[in-house]
C-alpha cells in the first residue's frame, strides 16, 4: 500500500510540473501554430535571475517572484524578437528566429556568466522530508502536487469564465474570425507568451529545485519533455497537453520504479518506445484540438 | 455612412476585384448581388479589414479606414457576419455572444442586457445557451452568428450570404431577422446570392460580374431589368 502511494506521489509531482511545461507550450501553439523553441530558455532565464539573486539578503519567496517576472518578460521578448516581425511571412522564418533567439540567450549566459552550474538558492522547506503513514517523500514533491493542482484549477477558470480567456480559445480556432469580432490579435499573442512564461518560470523553481544549480542547457529537458507530452495529448489542445504531461511522468515513474539497475541507463529508450506506440495508435495525440486549423 | 471607392483586391497574382465603387447611406439596406466568384465577399472581407485592398479607398463616416486591422473596423462600428458561419465550435452559445461584445467587455450590464436582447430576439439560442456551437443546426448557427455581431452594437452590419445552404423556411426567417433589425434603423450591407429575397428587402442594389460592378440602381429597378440572369450567367 504504502508503496503505491509513494508511486502516486511520484507520478503526480513529476506529471504535475510536466503539465505546466506542455501547457506553457501549447497555449502558443495553439494560436499561432508554431513551436517556441525558445521555451526552455524560460525556465534557464528564471534560474539564472535567481542565481543573480542569490547573495542578496531578499527573502527566497521574492527572489522566486522576481524570477517568474524575469520569464515572463523574457517570454514577452519572445513574441517581439523571434515571432511578430517574421510572423506574416513564413513559417520557416519563424522556426529559425525562435531557434536563434534561443541559441542567442543560452550564448549569453555561457559568456556573461559561465559555462559551469551556478548554485541557485532554495528555501529550507526544499530540503525537508514529509514522514506520514509510513511514507518518506520529499516536501518539494507536495509542493509542487499542490502549486500544479492550484495552477491549473486557476487556468481553467481564467479560460472558461474571463472574456480574454474565451478570446484566447476562440483565436486558438480561427484566428481571423476573432478579430473581425474586435479581439486584438497582438493581445492575445502576447498574452499567450506572457502566460507561457510564467508557466515556465514557476515550472523553473520546482525544476531548478531539484538539482539545486542552473547550466546554460538546462531548459533543453523541459522543453523536449513539454513538446513530446503535448504531441502525445494532442498539439491543438489544451487538455491534452495535461494530460499528456501526466501521462508521460507516469511513463517515466513506472520505468524508474519497474526497471532493473542495469537498464535504467536505458530509460529514455523505454519511454519514447511506448511514445512512439501511443502515436502509432492515435496520430494526432489523445485529445482533438479544436475543429479548425487555420494559421494567422 | 460607408464609401467605397475604386477598390482593387488581389490574390497574388489574381485581381478578384477591379475599380469597385459603391455607397451605404445611414440606415440603407444595400444588397451586393452576383454569381460565385464575383468578389462580393472578397469586397465585404475588405471592408471588414481582413483583406488589405491593393489600391483604392475604403472611407467610413468620411474617415479614411482603408488599411485598417479587423479588430479596428469593429471598434469602428462595423461587425460582419462571414459567409462560412464561423461559430466558434468548442466555445458554447453564450460565450461566442460574449465574445462578440468582446470589445465592450468593460460594460458588463450592457453586455448582459444585450445578451438577454438576443436570447428574446432568437428564442432558440437561449435554450441552447450551454450548448457548444459546433452542435447547432446550420439555421441556428446562422442565428448565433448574426446575433454574435449585434453584441458589438454596429453602425453598419456587414452579412455575407446568410440564407447560403439553408432550407428555404429559415431562408425565410432569417430574411424576416433582417427586415426588423432594418426597421430598427442598422445600416446593413448585405451579399447575396439569391437576388429575389435580397432585393425584397433592400433599398438600392449592386450587381458585380467578375470582379467588377456591372450595375447598380433602386431595387426594384435591379428587380425589373430584364437582363440580370444574363448578369448572373456571365451572358
Amino acid at each position: 500500500m504504502t508503496a503505491y502511494i509513494q508511486f502516486l506521489i511520484d507520478v503526480l509531482s513529476l506529471g504535475g510540473a510536466y503539465a505546466l511545461m506542455a501547457l506553457g507550450l501549447v497555449i502558443v501553439y495553439g494560436i499561432l501554430r508554431l513551436v517556441n523553441f525558445a521555451y526552455g530558455e524560460l525556465i534557464m532565464v528564471t534560474g539564472y535571475t535567481m542565481f543573480l539573486l542569490g547573495g542578496s539578503a531578499l527573502p527566497w519567496i521574492v527572489m522566486a517572484a522576481i524570477g517568474v517576472l524575469m520569464a515572463i518578460l523574457a517570454g514577452i521578448a519572445t513574441d517581439y524578437v523571434a515571432f511578430r516581425p517574421v510572423r506574416a511571412k513564413s513559417v520557416t522564418a519563424v522556426l529559425i528566429t525562435s531557434f536563434a533567439f534561443s541559441t542567442l540567450l543560452q550564448n549569453a549566459a555561457l559568456l556573461f556568466i559561465s559555462p559551469r552550474p551556478r548554485n541557485v538558492p532554495l528555501p529550507d522547506i526544499f530540503s525537508e522530508t514529509v514522514h506520514f503513514a509510513g511514507i518518506v517523500t520529499p516536501a518539494r514533491n507536495l509542493i509542487t502536487i499542490a502549486t500544479a493542482v492550484i495552477l491549473l484549477a486557476v487556468f481553467a477558470w481564467v479560460m472558461k469564465r474571463t472574456v480574454l480567456g474565451i478570446a484566447m480559445r476562440a483565436a486558438a480556432t480561427h484566428f481571423t474570425m476573432a478579430r473581425m469580432l474586435g479581439v486584438p490579435a497582438n493581445l492575445i499573442i502576447s498574452t499567450a507568451f506572457a502566460i507561457s512564461g510564467f508557466l515556465a518560470g514557476i515550472v523553473s523553481l520546482f525544476w531548478i529545485g531539484r538539482i539545486g544549480s542552473v547550466v546554460p542547457g538546462i531548459g533543453l529537458e523541459p522543453l523536449l519533455v513539454a513538446f513530446i507530452a503535448t504531441v502525445i495529448g494532442g498539439m491543438r489542445s489544451l487538455q491534452g497537453a495535461v494530460l499528456g504531461g501526466f501521462l508521460l511522468a507516469f511513463i517515466d515513474t513506472g520505468l524508474n520504479y519497474s526497471l532493473p539497475q542495469e537498464l535504467l541507463k536505458f530509460r529514455d529508450a523505454f519511454t519514447f518506445s511506448l511514445v512512439i506506440l501511443i502515436l502509432l495508435w492515435r496520430p494526432a495525440g489523445l485529445m482533438k484540438g479544436p475543429a479548425s486549423g487555420q494559421r494567422t | 455612412m460607408l464609401d467605397v471607392a475604386a477598390l482593387e483586391l488581389r490574390y497574388g497574382a489574381i485581381r478578384a476585384v477591379r475599380d469597385v465603387s459603391l455607397t451605404v447611406g445611414e440606415g440603407e439596406l444595400v444588397a451586393l448581388l452576383g454569381a460565385n466568384g464575383a468578389g462580393k465577399s472578397s469586397t465585404l472581407r475588405a471592408i471588414a479589414g481582413a483583406h488589405k485592398p491593393a489600391s483604392g479607398t475604403i472611407r467610413l463616416n468620411g474617415e479614411n479606414v482603408t488599411n485598417q486591422s479587423p479588430e479596428r473596423m469593429v471598434r469602428n462600428g462595423v461587425a460582419m457576419v462571414p459567409e462560412t458561419r464561423d461559430v466558434f465550435p468548442d466555445l458554447t452559445v453564450a460565450e461566442n455572444l460574449r465574445l462578440g461584445a468582446f470589445t465592450r467587455r468593460s460594460d458588463e450590464a450592457g453586455v448582459d442586457e444585450d445578451t438577454q436582447r438576443m436570447f428574446r430576439l432568437f428564442p432558440i439560442l437561449s435554450e441552447r445557451a450551454e450548448q457548444a456551437g459546433g452542435t447547432l443546426s446550420g439555421g441556428e448557427q446562422q442565428m448565433l452568428v448574426i446575433a454574435r455581431a449585434l453584441m458589438s452594437r454596429p453602425r453598419l452590419l456587414l452579412l455575407d450570404e446568410p440564407s447560403l445552404g439553408l432550407a428555404p423556411t429559415i431562408v425565410g426567417r432569417i430574411f424576416d431577422m433582417i427586415a426588423e433589425l432594418k426597421s430598427g434603423g442598422l445600416t446593413m450591407l448585405l451579399v447575396e446570392q439569391n437576388a429575389a429575397k435580397a432585393l425584397a428587402v433592400a433599398d438600392r442594389a449592386y450587381v458585380m460580374r467578375s470582379g467588377e460592378i456591372a450595375a447598380e440602381g433602386t431595387a426594384a429597378d435591379i428587380a425589373a431589368a430584364s437582363d440580370l440572369k444574363a448578369l448572373y450567367l456571365g451572358g
